[in-house]
């Protein structure tokens, strides 16, 4: 069984598992620990796209 | 230059702070570290944090098992390029998830798509954030953590 997935849903999922980790290890309460998750999550949502761009500009 | 008695103070004060910045070394504090790198979210489970460690295990395991259904390759030990090494030293994190891998021969890591690097890097990442995992239940079983 080979799994192909594209380089945003690999890129997402990637965000997924390790925001999860860093959520949990790097917090000591539950909510802080949500939250941190979340900020993680968007950091690595927000580093996809911005890094996408920077290649659309080199590109062009 | 200080009496006795102030001596003996700053003495009794510097052993207080050795005596609090010393952790107990705890059975569990052995154990729970083993565990936890063995099998992924374990040595949260064995303390009784449920939630944190099938949060760990789904999460960890879910990057290994995809990493390698991606065909991305697991590094054997070598001696060789520098970032093979440490491709190898992020493996080994993954604990029995590696040692399986190994046994059975998986993560041969023929090259069929664009995406098949990500699965390296999945397997890598997954042993890295195990290494986390493993820190982050040496700090509970040692009570730094709740």
């Amino acid at each position: 069984m080979t799994l192909e997935l594209s380089h945003f849903n690999a890129a997402l999922l990637f965000s997924v598992f390790a925001s999860v980790v860093f959520g949990i290890t790097q917090r000591n309460t539950t909510r802080d620990q949500v939250r941190y998750g979340l900020y993680c999550f968007a950091m690595f949502v927000g580093g996809i796209f911005v890094a996408g761009w920077v290649m659309w500009l080199l590109r062009h | 230059m200080p009496n006795p008695a102030a001596r003996q103070q700053n003495a009794a004060k510097a052993e207080a702070r050795k005596g609090a910045s010393s952790e107990p070394l705890t059975t569990m504090s052995v154990i729970a570290p083993a565990v936890a790198w063995l099998i992924p979210g374990a040595g949260h489970l064995i303390q009784k944090r449920w939630m944190r460690g099938v949060l760990l295990m789904a999460s960890i395991v879910s990057m290994f098992v995809l990493g390698l259904l991606m065909q991305g390759r697991v590094y054997r030990l070598n001696g060789g390029d520098i970032l093979d090494i440490l491709g190898f030293v992020g493996d080994v994190g993954a604990g029995g998830l590696y040692i399986v891998t190994r046994a059975m021969n998986w993560g041969k890591g023929a090259i069929a798509h664009a995406t098949a690097d990500y699965g390296t890097k999945y397997i890598i990442v997954a042993g890295l954030l195990n290494f986390i995992s493993v820190a982050d239940a040496y700090h509970i079983a040692i009570g730094k953590k709740p």
